[in-house]
């Protein structure tokens, strides 16, 4: 890609003492923990934000919290920037490196260390990926609830770095709700403990403060989050409509009503065409956009629930529903929605956004996102958590072609001004990262800006932390 | 995701595949989490994603394979986990095939490696030769602790552990293999590696087949699928391998006719049902070949056509150990499980069972110390659903599992065999399917 956003330029001392960090952080990771050879660099240039790509300077791989303070501890008395790392999941190139920097990656850190039912929280090492939780907890009747697309792969320790949501967290909040503790360490190698097993701790909520902050304030090698009780049933149905329009009106209908289901997605046409061909999920394919909305709790309160939905949704036309039939289908159903974004690569490359809008406004935004999109000669596909207005226009491109993936890039940055200017927000869910880092500005005052980096100061005052990310390099204070 | 190929490099066919496949990858990293060596290791550059963007690099720099890329290629085991859950469709399966292929062509490797390497592709494919190998074996047993001490040597120490204990009773093949009436006719693979290690698995083959009316066919001049050599990137060799066995098949499809060519070892399964795409540029060869491929079928999968009655419910329980060559490689989950219900077994799933056990051809050998970490995952999720029994579709799983656990571990097929009026398979001695003496 054309690479329009500036990363901020190498320490030239960094670059130039590269051999003795090597040596030094070696020492520190016995048992092959530190990547430096140059062909191995390759692999961590980049995460599911492909359009950027930077070399690291080397990838430490610790396996304790010990391991991840010293080598903080060293990079900083060394002034080398560090990138901290989960899965390489991120569609916001959080993860993305810079050629004097140590990605930090927590992907050896991957243990659960304590299932606690009867307080209903769960303590794991921050590269644990999300769907393990409930995959651990599940045979007792458990779940971890925010489940983001890519819960299979990415970490909880992303997931707190993003403060990430997913389809079900129009009931149940996203990652800020459900994070009770952490253990983080400092740049300065200093290991601090956060909240622990209890609702909220004495003393400022310096927790609320992490969850979100994408690797600027620490890193997270522990956390404790709160798991809860399955429902006694959960049944996916499909909601065909003519149009998108008719589509987005029903979600803020229902919402309007007062009735919050665990989960309300989105496809059009497009989308349902691609999850379809990967997932055979029996999505209707004759419709111009779909919703699936997931009802849980006993046979009586889903009857109910969906007898008022179905009420709605006739108002607003709807053509077909279709209620799961069986727990195949309905793990049918959403493992086609939670393959959307990677099942795309079927006929396209693609760039992800992930602006969130009052409800209200949700057929407004479609509407420009496909005359912007259309204007720039370019396909979209729109598939996302629609109960929550957060948005996920999938920009279609060629990536050989840089033509078109400079004008898929330009197409993205007019939909998130739209979306702000529809008084929603740049990011529901996936982060600032690299990707949106410029447009901050279009969200923020230069005040509120500088509230915000100084806080990042307060922990970490050389802007050492994944520096290249989040604020715009020009207006930074000095360092 | 963007590549950077010349035209002149996409000249070459198998270069223009490759990229064509890495085009489709969207770097979203859900293979990651499937993978075995990314679950044991945590290492991104052992992951499939990790693995494709090496070859990309390596592919697009038109450069020979160095050691940092063949230790991350060699570590995998082509379990193909990864491509039951790419939800971008990447071929990951041909695209290693091509990288072990520019490895071979372009590496050279440590003696010791290519001592091992070349002992295994001489030995393993020839049954003669692999039974003389396994009788030296035993022999040669109490060394392997010693072995293990040398580095280089770990593979020749895991090598000899793997070997059985007591020697395969040399069974006859059965004398009938024609049925009457007949109301089918297959060839059956006889294949290499598995009739030194446990002839007992197409003698049921062949007994369960001819009691229900199929004639068994065996051609003169098969030998082994070709897949131990293909996976070390051996590719004049595996397309000999494969050349012998189209060859002898054709006569006999060209002779009378088959329904299909059978196959219960998944490994070999999933090569020969890739004999299309592996000789498509053979002019000779490429339409008899994808011939064959079309003709492919798991035991499993033939069976399941054969209609075969539902016995009663016996209380044996079953752990049904999905091979990544059936479930991955031949997406073939739900069929032997159904069979085995159907023949009245009670049939359990262990957890992970996406993940592989370590056999994986000839890896357990090559990586001894992933291998191992995978075996033990494996037999204690296999354990833990107390079976009395565990059931799989592949010899190399057989072997590996049945090293690491005291429960018997038996093909599907002989299960089949024994419901269906056959013997009870050996290994079981002292069960029963009606009174279950359970661990």
């Amino acid at each position: 890609m054309s690479q329009t956003i500036a990363f901020l330029p190498p320490r030239a001392g960094v670059l130039s003492q590269r051999a003795q960090i090597i040596t030094d952080l070696s020492a520190l990771l016995p048992d092959g923990g530190l990547v430096h050879e140059a062909r191995e660099l390759v692999p961590f240039e980049t995460d599911a934000y492909v359009a950027y790509r930077q070399l690291p300077l080397a990838v430490a791989l610790p396996r304790t919290t010990q391991e991840v303070s010293d080598v903080l501890r060293y990079c900083n008395r060394h002034g080398i920037p560090v990138v901290p790392r989960g899965a390489g999941t991120s569609l916001c190139g959080g993860a993305i490196p810079q050629p004097d920097a140590v990605v930090l990656g927590l992907s050896r850190m991957s243990a659960i260390l304590d299932i606690d039912l009867e307080n209903r929280v769960a303590r794991v090492q921050a590269g644990v990926t999300n769907l393990s939780i409930s995959e651990t907890v599940g045979p007792d009747g458990f779940f971890y609830a925010p489940d983001p697309s890519s819960q299979l792969a990415c970490t909880i320790g992303g997931n707190i770095g993003m403060n990430s949501g997913g389809a079900h967290c129009l009931k149940y909040g996203v990652t800020t709700n459900n994070l009770l503790g952490v253990t983080m360490v400092l740049m300065d190698g200093t290991v601090i403990t956060l909240g622990g097993k209890h609702l909220d701790a004495a003393g400022y909520d310096l927790l609320g403060l992490v969850c979100g902050s994408e690797g600027q304030l620490g890193i997270v090698t522990e956390a404790t989050v709160r798991i809860l009780a399955k429902a006694e049933g959960a049944r996916p149905v499909l909601f065909g409509f003519a149009t998108s329009q008719e589509a987005g009106a029903c979600v803020a209908d229902v919402i309007g009503a007062g009735i919050i289901p665990v989960a309300i997605e989105f496809m059009d046409r497009q989308a349902i065409e691609i999850c379809e061909a990967f997932a055979k999920a029996g999505y209707p394919l004759h419709v111009g956009a779909l919703l699936i909305i997931e009802v849980e709790g006993s046979e009586a309160e889903m009857e109910a629930m969906l007898a008022a939905i179905v009420t709605i949704a006739r108002r607003h036309g709807v053509m077909t529903v279709r209620e799961s039939q069986s727990a195949t289908e309905a793990a049918l159903i959403w493992k086609g929605r939670k393959s959307a974004f990677g099942a795309t690569g079927r006929i396209a490359d693609y760039i992800c956004m992930d602006g969130t809008v009052p409800l209200g406004k949700l057929s407004h935004v479609l509407q420009r996102t496909d005359e912007i999109c259309t204007a720039l000669g370019l396909r979209v596909a729109n598939v996302f958590h629609a109960g929550d207005g957060n948005m996920h226009p999938l920009i279609l491109f060629d990536a050989n072609n840089l033509e078109k993936a400079a004008k898929a890039e330009e197409a993205g940055n007019e939909i998130l001004k739209v979306c702000v200017e529809a008084g929603g927000c740049l990011t529901g869910e996936h982060g600032v990262g690299i990707e949106k880092r410029d447009l901050m500005r279009f969200q923020f005052s230069d005040v509120d800006l500088a509230q915000q980096m100084a806080v990042r100061y307060a922990f970490d005052p050389d802007w050492l932390l994944n520096p290249s990310k989040v604020f715009p390099l020009e207006g930074r204070p000095a360092a | 995701m963007q590549t950077s190929f010349t035209p002149e490099q996409l000249a070459d066919p198998q270069v223009a595949e490759s990229e064509k496949i890495l085009r489709r990858c969207v770097h979203c990293g859900f293979c990651t989490a499937t993978c075995p060596t990314y679950v044991t290791l945590g290492n991104e550059l052992d992951s499939p994603r990790g693995r494709i963007y090496l070859i990309k690099d390596m592919l697009e720099n038109d450069r020979p394979a160095d050691r940092e890329v063949v230790t991350h290629i060699d570590r995998c085991l082509s379990c193909l986990a990864c491509t039951t859950t790419c939800p971008s469709g990447v071929d990951y399966m041909h695209l290693i095939d091509h990288a072990r292929v520019h490895i071979e062509q372009t590496y050279k490797r440590p003696l010791a490696d290519r001592m091992i390497r070349g002992l295994l592709a001489a030995v393993l494919p020839y049954p003669a030769r692999f039974r003389a190998a396994l009788a030296l074996a035993r022999i040669a047993r109490p060394l392997a602790p010693l072995l293990r001490r040398v580095k280089p040597l770990v593979p020749l120490s895991a090598m000899l552990e793997l070997a059985p204990p007591r020697a395969a009773v040399r069974l006859p093949t059965p004398a009938l293999r024609e049925a009457r009436p007949a109301r089918g006719r297959v060839i059956l693979l006889e294949g290499c590696a598995q009739p030194a290690l446990d002839p007992g698995i197409n003698a049921a083959t062949i007994r369960l087949l001819t009691r229900r009316g199929i004639a068994v066919a065996a051609p003169k001049g098969e030998g082994c699928c070709g897949a131990l050599v293909h996976h070390m990137g051996r590719e004049p060799r595996a397309l000999d391998f494969a050349r012998r066995n189209i060859d002898a098949w054709m006569r006999e499809i060209d002779a009378g006719g088959v329904d299909g060519i059978l196959i219960t070892a998944s490994g070999c399964g999933t090569t020969v049902k890739d004999y299309g795409h592996m000789l498509r540029h053979d002019p000779l060869y490429a339409d008899m070949a994808a011939r064959v491929s079309a003709l492919a079928r798991d035991i499993t999968e033939y069976l399941s056509t054969l209609e075969l009655e539902t016995l009663p419910k016996r209380d044996l329980v079953v752990a049904y150990h999905s091979a990544c060559s059936l479930q991955h490689g031949q997406k073939i989950t739900a069929l032997p499980k159904a069979l085995l219900k159907a023949a009245g077994f009670t049939v359990r799933d262990p957890a992970e069972g996406h993940l592989c056990c370590g056999s994986a051809g000839t890896y357990n050998i090559l990586q001894p110390d992933i291998s191992a970490t995978l075996k033990q995952r494996k037999v204690r999720h296999l354990e833990a659903t107390k079976p009395d029994v565990i059931a799989a579709g592949n010899i190399g799983c057989l072997t590996q599992i049945g090293s690491g656990t005291v429960i018997p571990v038996v093909h599907t097929v002989e299960l089949l065999d024994w419901a269906y009026g056959g013997p009870k398979p050996a290994k079981l001695t002292g069960k029963t399917l009606d009174h279950p003496d359970l661990p």
